[in-house]
């Protein structure tokens, strides 16, 4: 095995059109790893995220995985790679059933072409027992995904990329329309994949989430890497400032009477 | 860990899907229920002699050539795209295989294949400006439906030196195998044999007063088969679904978008080119009005058939069914003592009462809030 990073990327610079997303960000993730990737809104969180996930072509900068150098044209690149990622947006399709949005671009298939056909049987058992184990009972695995609550639609999309992800998984926001009990299960499923060996790369706004599962913390500001922190080397409050993008907590909280 | 508590808890909120409900998730039914009152209809109005086994060939004769073209334009927006030059397509086809055959005088496979690869390569085109400039094929496509139709007048002067007809083609072709695959009719010892046991009619020559199925009936049902089959049962399918559904999501969870939506404008050309192969080969001739209008009748086909204008939701089935919709009620006025020009309001009506069924029912089953 090799020692370098699962992911890392070097002075990644993204732009649209004027718009400059990303201006020199820099992050690894290793094997059996959790990274946490914090930041204010608009920090370029999503948008980093999306360049490792091959939606986005970096505009400049390194892309190494495995510690090779890699330029991914499409999400489906990345997915080959063993990255699976959910996707702030989430990335289902409304109209179409619960396991056919679970094998999306990845349908088991079965027969000789030209009689090569979908697995039905296979794609409901796998998507039925998944969804088992995140704490949702799909009633039916015809219905509609747009006929699923925000959390249910939630809990598709990471059971999908957990199923799929055999490298690394990314979770941008994954907890944010989650109840206790399936907020629980994520964060214990990230533990899972860690102890598997994969390398995780979570993203939230939640200072307790991040500092009950993150190994290490990069921490973003304005298309910036602000720095990264050993877990050992940093305390909850620090955290917490950070993640505000350096401002004094303490002031707003102050402002605000002690409650944040 | 609470999780079988949660499972549990929720397993009362567990209702079976009755029957109704999951019929009603089908995007073809309104076709079915449409069918249904078109038939009622007729059975009421019409002359007896539309319901007789001729009657019903005269019906789908016109419904096969369209409903060909409906069903690659139903795939192609479930897929998310439209595409308005698959009319003009039909006479530019039509040009191409006239052409090699009556003018340049090549074997029929050779112009076949020509006609194919030209239909598949213009269909290419389209679905390139559309992923690549962003576009609505709307537009993109409305331009080619006057290029095409264009091409296709002036190509035809040309060839025939000032004439936009040509004929004499159907002798160029020749006979055999390959040619009758798109021409005349099939089946024919079966109906002659279903005549001397006397089930179905006869002159009295003993001749059957139908000879056989026209092949593009064979083609139409053929093609709808396969289309429903692909749409449903294979990968190529979902990601018809899903391309259509949103084109971004389906991208990020690596579904090929673009090849699936340049695929889709391909069969759709290559379909038109089909329809343009059986009409130049059953009539002989080929003319640079052909397919005028095709586009939009196989889109309200499509629609009729249960497809959604803004993607993602539809039926292979449907679109045949719309199809057949429409040949009955174009050639079955003239069986009633009604005006057949009725015929568009007629159509009209149907197309705006299909589009406010389906997005009844698409907010309705599919749950959009
Ligand atoms: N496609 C795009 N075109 C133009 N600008 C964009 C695009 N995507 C993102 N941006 C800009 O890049 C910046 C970073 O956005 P990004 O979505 O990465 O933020 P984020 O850190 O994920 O924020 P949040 O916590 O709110 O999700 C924002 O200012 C945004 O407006
Ligand atoms: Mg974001």
């Amino acid at each position: 095995m090799s020692d370098a990073p699962l992911i890392e990327v070097r002075d990644i610079v993204k732009t649209f059109g004027s718009v400059i997303a990303l201006n020199g960000v820099s992050m690894s993730v290793r094997s059996g790893e959790v990274l946490c990737l914090l930041g204010d809104n608009g920090a370029g969180k999503s948008t980093l995220i999306k360049t490792l996930s091959g939606v986005y072509r970096p505009t400049s900068g390194e892309f190494l995985v495995d510690g090779k150098p890699v330029a991914f044209r499409s999400p489906r690149d990345a997915l080959d790679a063993g990255i699976a990622t959910v996707y702030q947006d989430l990335a289902m399709i409304p109209l179409m059933s619960v396991t056919r949005n679970f094998f999306m671009g990845r349908e088991p298939v079965r027969g000789i072409w030209p009689f090569r056909r979908l697995d039905f049987a296979r794609a409901q058992d796998v998507t039925r027992e998944e969804m088992m184990r995140i704490g949702i009972d799909v009633r039916d695995p015809h219905q509609a995904v747009g006929t699923l609550s925000g959390g249910e639609r939630q809990c598709v999309a990471i059971a999908r990329a957990v199923y799929f992800g055999a490298q690394v998984l990314i979770l941008d926001e994954p907890t944010s329309a989650l109840g206790v009990a399936q907020t629980s299960v994520v964060l214990k499923y990230i533990h899972i994949v860690r102890s598997r060996g994969l390398g995780v790369i979570f993203i939230t706004h939640n200072v307790r989430h991040a500092h009950v599962v993150g190994d290490r913390f990069t921490v973003l500001n304005r298309g910036r890497t602000l720095g990264t922190y050993d877990k050992s080397e940093i305390a909850i409050e620090e955290l917490q400032n950070l993640m505000a993008g350096g401002k004094e907590l303490a002031e707003l909280s102050g402002a605000l009477g002690g409650t944040v | 860990m609470s999780t079988t508590a949660t499972v549990i808890a929720r397993d009362e909120r567990l209702r079976r899907a009755s029957f109704l409900v999951r019929a009603m998730r089908r995007p073809e039914l309104g076709a079915l229920a449409g069918l249904a009152l078109v038939i009622l209809f007729f059975g009421i109005y019409a002359d007896k002699s539309m319901f007789t086994l001729g009657g019903v060939m005269t019906v789908l004769a016109p419904a096969a050539e369209l409903g060909i073209l409906a069903v690659a334009a139903a795939l192609l927006m479930i897929g998310g795209e439209f595409d308005l030059s698959i009319g003009s397509m039909v006479a530019l086809a039509g040009l191409i295989l006239g052409v090699s055959l009556a003018v340049l005088h090549l074997p029929f496979v050779v112009a076949l294949l020509l006609t194919a690869v030209c239909a598949a390569a213009l269909g290419a085109v389209n679905g390139t400006i559309v992923i690549h400039t962003r576009l609505p094929s709307f537009i993109v496509t409305l331009a080619f439906l006057f290029i095409y139709r264009g091409l296709s007048l002036v190509g035809l002067k040309w060839a025939t030196g000032g004439s936009t007809q040509l004929r004499g083609i159907g002798d160029a072709a020749g006979g055999g195998f390959l040619p009758g695959l798109f021409s005349g009719l099939a089946f024919h010892p079966l109906f002659t044999w279903m005549a001397a046991h006397d089930m179905i009619q006869k002159f009295p020559s003993g001749e059957p007063t139908v000879q056989g199925v026209p092949v593009s009936i064979l083609w139409f049902v053929g093609f709808a088969l396969l289309a429903t089959w692909v749409l449903l049962a294979t990968r190529a399918g979902n990601w018809i679904f899903a391309a259509g559904g949103d084109a971004n999501a389906a991208r990020n969870s690596g579904v090929p978008v673009a090849p699936v939506k340049t695929a889709l404008f391909m069969l759709t050309a290559v379909s038109a080119a089909l329809v343009a192969t059986l009409q130049v080969m059953n009539t002989g001739s080929t003319d640079a009005l052909r397919g005028e209008q095709k586009e939009f009748e196989a889109v309200i086909a499509a629609v009729i058939g249960g497809c959604l204008l803004t993607g993602g939701y539809g039926s292979a089935i449907g679109a045949f069914l719309g199809a057949i919709i429409f040949g009955m009620v174009s050639i079955g006025l003239t069986y009633t003592h009604f005006d057949s020009d009725w015929f568009k309001v007629f159509l009209g009506g149907m197309l705006l009462l299909a589009v406010l069924f389906n997005s009844f029912i698409r907010r309705k089953v599919t749950g959009e809030r």
